[in-house]
C-alpha cells in the first residue's frame, strides 16, 4: 500500500525558502521541507532549531517572512490556522488548545465547515451530519464522533468536559478534531512529552493507521528512539537551518546527533557516585494534600533523600510533582504528613524560615517566569527575592545583591546586557541559569530542581545537568523532577515513580528501564511489577 | 498586507515620541468631535488653555484641582502596582471626607486648628483605608473581584452621604434647606500668598510614594506581588499581608485627598465633593505608566483641562462635558500608541538582501536563545 | 416591638407585590435587561467592557437627538446603534487590536462616551420625546381591553400593560440564549471566549468575533439607553443613566452569564432601585431608619456585593469565560 502512495505525482506538501525572523533571532532560514502522501516524516532538532516554528509556519500560526508553501502541488498563501485547515493541514499542538469547561464534543465540532457538496468522499456524510446534529442533538453528535474514532482505534468520552479528560484523551480529542476538519496533512508536535511509554506506543499505532490511509504525517521530535521506531523518513533541523532529509532505514542513531548538534558528543551524563554514607537529609512522611476544589493531589506520600545524590521524580504531568516541590518548600500547607530536614521538622514553617534550614528550590514552571523570578526585573532584582528579608530595617540593600549577581553571571557564564535588563528578556538557558545560580548561592543542604531543563537545547541541558552534578559531589542531596525519562535514567542515582499523588515505587537508576517506569507510572507499583501484575 | 510582531525592547526616547504622538491623535480627534458637535475647535482649544494659565486666577484654579487629582491617583497608583483594581477611588475620597468632617464635628471648638486640622487628616486616612479595605478583605481572602466590589463601594458612599447630607448631618440652621455645617473655620486649610497650603498635600505624598515604592522592602515586594503572586509565595512573601498594607494604604491616601479637599476648598460635605476625581484619577495614574512624578504632571495637565473647561462654558457656552471627551480620547490614543512601543508593523515581505543584513546585524548576546519562548505573533 | 416589626413587613411586602410596583419594576428594568444581554455576549468573547454606562449614554444621546430632529423612530434607533456601536467599536480597536488593557480601555469609553453624551444631550436639553414617537410607545400590544376577575386584572397591569420596548427586549434575551446555545455560531463565540487560542486553531475566525460581538454588544446597550430619554422620561437629562451602566456590569455575574436569567436579574435590580422611592410614599415605613430612602438607594449596590461575594465563596462553579481580561497574542505559550 506504501508504495502506490509514495508514488504519487506531489508531495502532500513542500516548504521552500522559509524564513521567520523573531526580533533579532532568525528562527527558520530558508529551510526547505517536503512530506510525501501515506508517510511519517519526522522533524528532528534541539530545543530552539526552529522545528516548531517551522510547522506553525506550515499551519497558518506564523506568516513567514520569505519563502513558499506548496500543498499537493498548489501554491497557497496561509492568512490565518483557517487557511491552512481548509488545504487540509491540521496540528495538534504540544500544549493542546482545548477550552477546558467545554465537552470533548464542543472542542471537536467547534469551527468545523460545511464539507463542500457531492465531493464524494466518504467521509463527507459524516461531517455533515455531526454538523446538522452538533447544535440541535448532542447525544447524536457524540454518537457519530464515537463512530469515527473508534475506525482509528480512539476512544474517549465525548460528552465530558475536556478538562477532566486524561492527557492522553485530550490528545486523542485534537486528534478527531483534525481529522474531522479533513486534515490529510498531519502535524504532532512533540507528541509523546507527556505520554507514558506504553501510551506512546498506542499513539504510534493509530499514526500508522493514518499514514496507511494515505495521510502525510509530521513528527516533530528530539528523541531519536521513537523516530527509529516509527518513522518513514527524517529531516534534520539546527539552528534554524534544515540540514538533511534521510531515509531512516539507512542511517544511525549516532549520525543523527551529529547532525542534530552539529558536532559529536557523548549523549552519556557523566555521572559521579553517590555519597556512600547514604546519611538522610530529607525524610516525607505520609504526605496528603487536596486542592482548593478538594481535588487529592497527594496521597499518604513518604520517601526519603540521601545526601550526595540525585533523586529524580518521574510521572505523568499533574501527578502530585508541583505539590510536593511546593509542600517541601513551605509554599502550600498539605492535610497531612510530615516533612523533615536532618531530622527537625520543616512542615508547617514558612517558606523563608525552610530557605534558612537549607532548602533551595528551582522551579520552572510552563512559562519559564511564573514562579521564582519576576519577569520585569532585573537580575539584581531577582536576586534580591531570596535576600531582602535577612536584612535590618525597613529599607532594602541593593549592593549585596548586585556584588552577588555579578558573581553569578560570571560563574555561570549569564548573558545579559546589564544587571538591570529585564530577565524575561534573556533566552531561556540564561533565564534558567539566574534561577539555579541564585539558589546555589544559597548554599543549600537539599536542592529541589523542577523541570530544569525545560526548553532548553542540548548544550545549555548539559549545562544544568553539570551545575547539579556539582551539587551531587559537594553532598547536596538533589531531588530532581523531569518529563525526559532517558535523563532521569542517566542523571539520577534513583528514581521515584509518582502516580497521582502516589509513590508508586522507588527503582535503582542503573537497573531499571523506561518500561518498568512507564508502567509504574501509569498506576502500577513496583511490588506489583515484580510479583508480575501489571494493569496495563 | 501587514504583519505584526513583538519588539524585545525600546528606547526612551522611544517611549516618549509614542506618547507624544498619542496625546497629539487625541487632541485631533478630539478637535474633530468638536468640530462636529458645531463648536469652533481653535477657539475652543485657546480658550482652554487661556481658562487654565491665562490668569493667576487661572493658575490658582488649576492647582485647587490638581490637588485632590494628583493625591487620589498616587494613592491608586500603589494599588495598580499591586495589579489590584482600585476603582473606588470615588468612593474613598468621600468616606475619607465624611472621617475628617464627622471628627471636626465631634473635637471641643478650642482646639488649636493645627491640631484640629492633624486629627482631620487622620481621620482621613482612616475613612479611606476601612473604606478601601471592606472590598480588600473579601478580595484577599476570597478572591472577590475587586474591580467591581470598589465601583459598588463608590455609589455605597455617594449614597450614605446623601443620607448624612438630608437627614442625619442636616444643620438645621439651614432652615429648611439640605446640607451639612460648615467645618470650623481654624480648620481650614490657610492660603499663602494666594496659593492654598494644600499645595503640600502632593507635594509631600509624591516623595512617599516613590520613597516607598523604591526604596523600601514593603514597595519591593508590592511590586513582586503585582508581577506574580507565585513569585511572591515562593519567595516567602505573605501576600495577604502585604496586599492589606498595600489596600490601606492606597485608600488612605486617597481618603486623605476627599479631607484635603474638604478643608482646603469645599469646607462642607456633600456627595459631589469628589466631583469624579476617583475616576479621573484612574486615567491620570495609567496614563503616567504609575510613576509617581509623572503622575503630579499628567494631573497637571488634565487639571489644566478642567479648569479650562469650566472657563469654556462660561465664557463660550461650550459644555464643560468636552473635558471628558478630550480626556478619554487622550487617555485611548496614549494607551494605543504603546501597542508602537510593544510591537512592530511589517509590510510585505522581506526581500533576500535585506534578511542577510539583518542576519549580520544580530546581537551577539541573543545567539543562543530559543525564539519560540519570545514570540508573540498575530496577523489582522 | 414585635408587631411593629410584622405590620412594617406586611406593608413593605404590599409595596412590592402591588401590581403597580411591579409594573414600574418592569418597566425600569428594560434598561438594564437591554444593557446586560449586551455586555453578556461582549463577555462571552472575552471581553469585559466596563464602558457599558459610557455606549449607554452614546446610544442614549445620539438616539434621542435624532429623534427630536427627524421624528423617525428607526432613524432614531438607528442612530442609537451607530453612536454606542461607535464607544464599542473604539473599545475593540484599543483591545482586541492594539491589546490595551480591558479595564482601562473601558473606563477610558465610559469617561469619552459620558462627556460626548452630555454635550450632544445638552443642545437638545429642553425638547420632550416627539408626539408621534411618543405615540408608539403607548401602544400596550399584550394589555387586555377588559380583563375579568382580580386575577386577570392583577396580571394584566403588573406584565400585560407594557409598551412595545419591553417586550421585545424580553424577546431579545430569549432570543439570545437559543443563540448560544443552539446554534454554532454562539458555540464558536463560547468557545473563543473560553480559550481564543483552541478557537484561533479550530479555524475560527477570531478576531471578526471579538469585534463583532464587542459592537453587537455596545448597540443593544445603547438601544437600552435609549429607552431613558425616549420613553421613560420622554426628555434628555446630563448623566442621566445614574450608575445603571456599572450596575449592568455586576448584573451579568449575577446571572451567571446566561441571557435569559438576565430578565429575572435586570427585574430585581430594576425594581430594587425604585424601591425606595416607592416605601417613601408610606409615612410609617419610610420614618424606619433602614427605609429611608436614601439608604433604600443603596439596596442595588449592596446586593451586586452579597452576589460578587457568595459566587467567589463558590469555588466549583464556573468562574465566567476564561479569556475575560486576557489579551490574546496567536501562538504565544
Amino acid at each position: 500500500m506504501e508504495s502506490i502512495v509514495r508514488n504519487d505525482l506531489h508531495p502532500a506538501f513542500s516548504m521552500r525558502g522559509i524564513t521567520k525572523m523573531f526580533g533579532t533571532v532568525l528562527a527558520n532560514d530558508s529551510v526547505d521541507f517536503e512530506v510525501l502522501p501515506g508517510e511519517i516524516h519526522a522533524l528532528l532538532g534541539e530545543n530552539g532549531s526552529g522545528k516548531s516554528t517551522l510547522m506553525n509556519v506550515l499551519s497558518g500560526i506564523y506568516r513567514p517572512d520569505d519563502g513558499q508553501i506548496e500543498v499537493y502541488g498548489e501554491l497557497k498563501e496561509f492568512r490565518s490556522p483557517g487557511d491552512a485547515i481548509d488545504s487540509g493541514i491540521g496540528m495538534i499542538h504540544q500544549h493542546y488548545k482545548l477550552a477546558e469547561a467545554m465537552t470533548a464534543t464542543e472542542n471537536i465540532v467547534a469551527g468545523m465547515k460545511k464539507p463542500p457538496k457531492n465531493s464524494g468522499k466518504k467521509d463527507d456524510v459524516l461531517r455533515t451530519d455531526i454538523l446538522r446534529y452538533a447544535s440541535r442533538s448532542p447525544a447524536k453528535t457524540q454518537q457519530k464522533i464515537i463512530e469515527f474514532s473508534s475506525r482509528f482505534g480512539i476512544e474517549f468520552d465525548p460528552s465530558i468536559p475536556a478538562g477532566q479528560l486524561s492527557v492522553s484523551q485530550k490528545q486523542s480529542v485534537e486528534i478527531i478534531k483534525v481529522l474531522l476538519r479533513g486534515a490529510s496533512i498531519l502535524i504532532l508536535d512533540e507528541p509523546t512529552a507527556v505520554l507514558t511509554p506504553q501510551e506512546a506506543k498506542k499513539l504510534f499505532s493509530v499514526l500508522r493507521k493514518m499514514a496507511a490511509q494515505g495521510c502525510a504525517i509530521v513528527f516533530i521530535s528530539h528523541k531519536l528512539n521513537e523516530i527509529m521506531a516509527l518513522c518513514d523518513r527524517v529531516t534534520v533541523l539546527r539552528k534554524g537551518q534544515s540540514i538533511e532529509t534521510c531515509t531512516v532505514s539507512e542511517i544511525d542513531a549516532y549520525d543523527l546527533v551529529e547532525k542534530m548538534v552539529g558536532r559529536k558528543i557523548n549523549l552519556s551524563i557523566n555521572k559521579p557516585d553517590p555519597d556512600p554514607e547514604r546519611r538522610v537529609c530529607l525524610d516525607v512522611k505520609g504526605l496528603t494534600y487536596s486542592d482548593s476544589k478538594s481535588v487529592p493531589k497527594l496521597d499518604n506520600l513518604s520517601f526519603t533523600t540521601y545526601y550526595g545524590e540525585i533523586l529524580g521524580v518521574a510521572g505523568l504531568a499533574g501527578g502530585g510533582q508541583k505539590e510536593l516541590c511546593e509542600s517541601i518548600a513551605g509554599i502550600i500547607r498539605p492535610q497531612q504528613g510530615d516533612i523533615l530536614v536532618d531530622n527537625e521538622r520543616i512542615a508547617g514553617l514558612s517558606p523563608r524560615d525552610i530557605t534558612q534550614k537549607g532548602v533551595a528550590m528551582c522551579f520552572i514552571p510552563e512559562d519559564r517566569l511564573g514562579m521564582g523570578l519576576v519577569a520585569s526585573m532585573g537580575i539584581e532584582e531577582n536576586i534580591l527575592l531570596k535576600e531582602y528579608a535577612l536584612t535590618k530595617g525597613p529599607l532594602i540593600r541593593m549592593k549585596d545583591a548586585t556584588t552577588k549577581a555579578e558573581q553569578i553571571i560570571n560563574e555561570l557564564e549569564i548573558k545579559t546586557p546589564g544587571l538591570k535588563h529585564p530577565v524575561r528578556m534573556l533566552s531561556g538557558g540564561n533565564i534558567q541559569k539566574v534561577i539555579l545560580g541564585r539558589e546555589i548561592h544559597l548554599n543549600p543542604k537539599l536542592m529541589i530542581a523542577a523541570y530544569a531543563v525545560r526548553g532548553l537545547d542540548i548544550h545549555s541541558s548539559y549545562t544544568i545537568y553539570n551545575l547539579l552534578n556539582e551539587q551531587k559531589q559537594k553532598n547536596v542531596s538533589v531531588l530532581y523532577i523531569g518529563e525526559d525519562l532517558d535523563v532521569l535514567i542517566d542523571l539520577c542515582d534513583r528514581i521515584m515513580v509518582l502516580c497521582q499523588g502516589k509513590n508508586m515505587g522507588i527503582v535503582d537508576a542503573s537497573s531499571t528501564t523506561k518500561e518498568e517506569i512507564g508502567q509504574m507510572m501509569s498506576g502500577t507499583t513496583l511490588e506489583e511489577l515484580k510479583r508480575g501484575v501489571s494493569y496495563v | 498586507m501587514f504583519r505584526i510582531t513583538k519588539k524585545e525592547s525600546f528606547t526612551k526616547a522611544e517611549a516618549i515620541i509614542y506618547r507624544l504622538f498619542g496625546f497629539s491623535v487625541g487632541i485631533i480627534f478630539s478637535g474633530i468631535i468638536i468640530a462636529a458637535l458645531g463648536y469652533p475647535v481653535f477657539k475652543t482649544f485657546i480658550s482652554l488653555a487661556e481658562g487654565s494659565f491665562g490668569s493667576s486666577i487661572a493658575i490658582r484654579n488649576t492647582i485647587s484641582f490638581l490637588i485632590p487629582l494628583s493625591v487620589t491617583a498616587l494613592g491608586l497608583s500603589i494599588a495598580f502596582k499591586m495589579r489590584y483594581w482600585n476603582i473606588g477611588g470615588e468612593g474613598q475620597i468621600l468616606m475619607g471626607a465624611t472621617a475628617a468632617m464627622g471628627v471636626s464635628m465631634v473635637l471641643p471648638s478650642g482646639m488649636p486648628g493645627p491640631l484640629m486640622m492633624l486629627s482631620m487628616l487622620v481621620a482621613g486616612f482612616i475613612g479611606g483605608s476601612i473604606w478601601a479595605l471592606i472590598p480588600g478583605f473579601f478580595r484577599i481572602n476570597m478572591k472577590t473581584n475587586e474591580t467591581l466590589f470598589t465601583l459598588m463601594m463608590n455609589y455605597l458612599a455617594i449614597c450614605f452621604v446623601q443620607y448624612l447630607y438630608f437627614e442625619l448631618w442636616r444643620d438645621p440652621a439651614k432652615k429648611g434647606f439640605p446640607g451639612i455645617q460648615d467645618i470650623p473655620f481654624r480648620a481650614r486649610i490657610p492660603y499663602v500668598s494666594g496659593i492654598s497650603l494644600a499645595i503640600l498635600a502632593p507635594l509631600i505624598i509624591v516623595l512617599v510614594v516613590y520613597f516607598l515604592i523604591k526604596k523600601t522592602k514593603l514597595g519591593y515586594e508590592i511590586r513582586v506581588v503585582g508581577e506574580s503572586e507565585p513569585t511572591a509565595h515562593y519567595a516567602g512573601m505573605n501576600v495577604k499581608k502585604i496586599m492589606f498594607v498595600g489596600v490601606m494604604l492606597s485608600g488612605g491616601i486617597v481618603g486623605v485627598a476627599g479631607a484635603v479637599k474638604l478643608m482646603g476648598s469645599t469646607g462642607t460635605l456633600s456627595s459631589s465633593l469628589g466631583g469624579g476625581a476617583g475616576f479621573t484619577a484612574i486615567v491620570i495614574a495609567w496614563l503616567a505608566n504609575l510613576s509617581a512624578p509623572m503622575i503630579v504632571l499628567v494631573s497637571f495637565l488634565i487639571a489644566a483641562l478642567e479648569q479650562g473647561a469650566q472657563f469654556i462654558q462660561v465664557r463660550m457656552g461650550v459644555p464643560a462635558a468636552v473635558a471628558d471627551i478630550v480626556k478619554g480620547l487622550i487617555l485611548m490614543s496614549v494607551l494605543g500608541s504603546e501597542f508602537m512601543l510593544r510591537y512592530k508593523i511589517l509590510f510585505g515581505v522581506h526581500t533576500a538582501s535585506k534578511k542577510l543584513e539583518e542576519r549580520a546585524s544580530v546581537d551577539p548576546t541573543m545567539q543562543d536563545s530559543d525564539p519560540e519562548s519570545e514570540v508573540v505573533e498575530d496577523s489582522i | 416591638m414585635i408587631g411593629d416589626f410584622f405590620s412594617s413587613i406586611g406593608s413593605l411586602l404590599s409595596i412590592v407585590f402591588s401590581a403597580s410596583f411591579i409594573a414600574s419594576g418592569v418597566a425600569f428594568s428594560v434598561v438594564m435587561l437591554l444593557g446586560t444581554v449586551g455586555e453578556l455576549i461582549t463577555e462571552r468573547a472575552g471581553h469585559l467592557n466596563l464602558g457599558v454606562e459610557g455606549m449607554m449614554l452614546l446610544g442614549a444621546s445620539m438616539g434621542y437627538y435624532t429623534a427630536v430632529r427627524s421624528s423617525n423612530l428607526f432613524l432614531a434607533l438607528l442612530f442609537a446603534c451607530i453612536g454606542a456601536g461607535f464607544g464599542a467599536l473604539l473599545y475593540a480597536i484599543l483591545t482586541v487590536t492594539l491589546r490595551v488593557n480591558q479595564n482601562v480601555a473601558g473606563l477610558a469609553l465610559s469617561i469619552f462616551g459620558a462627556g460626548l453624551a452630555n454635550a450632544l444631550g445638552s443642545k437638545v436639553a429642553n425638547t420632550t420625546t416627539p408626539d408621534n414617537i411618543a405615540k408608539v410607545f403607548t401602544w400596550k400590544p399584550l394589555s387586555l381591553t377588559s380583563p375579568s376577575g382580580p386575577f386577570l386584572s392583577y396580571i394584566n397591569k403588573a406584565f400585560l400593560s407594557h409598551d412595545i420596548y419591553v417586550y421585545l427586549a424580553v424577546l431579545l434575551a430569549i432570543a439570545t440564549t437559543v443563540f448560544l446555545f443552539k446554534t454554532r455560531a454562539g458555540l464558536e463565540l463560547r468557545l473563543t471566549g473560553e480559550n481564543t487560542a483552541a478557537a484561533d486553531a479550530s479555524g475560527i475566525k477570531v478576531t471578526r468575533i471579538k469585534y463583532l460581538y464587542i459592537i453587537l454588544g455596545g448597540m443593544l446597550c445603547g438601544i437600552g439607553g435609549l429607552y431613558l430619554p425616549l420613553v421613560q422620561q420622554g426628555s434628555w437629562t446630563n448623566n442621566m443613566t445614574a450608575g445603571q451602566g456599572w450596575l449592568v456590569v455586576a448584573l451579568v455575574i449575577f446571572v451567571r452569564w446566561h441571557p435569559v436569567k438576565a430578565i429575572a436579574g435586570a427585574y430585581v435590580f430594576g425594581s430594587l432601585t425604585i424601591l425606595g422611592f416607592s416605601v417613601q410614599l408610606n409615612e410609617k415605613l419610610s420614618s424606619i431608619p433602614i427605609f429611608n430612602q436614601y439608604i433604600m438607594s443603596m439596596f442595588p449596590y449592596l446586593l451586586t456585593i452579597i452576589v460578587l461575594i457568595a459566587f467567589s465563596s463558590r469555588k466549583k462553579a464556573w468562574p465566567g469565560p476564561k479569556e475575560i481580561g486576557r489579551p490574546y497574542f496567536r501562538e504565544e505559550r
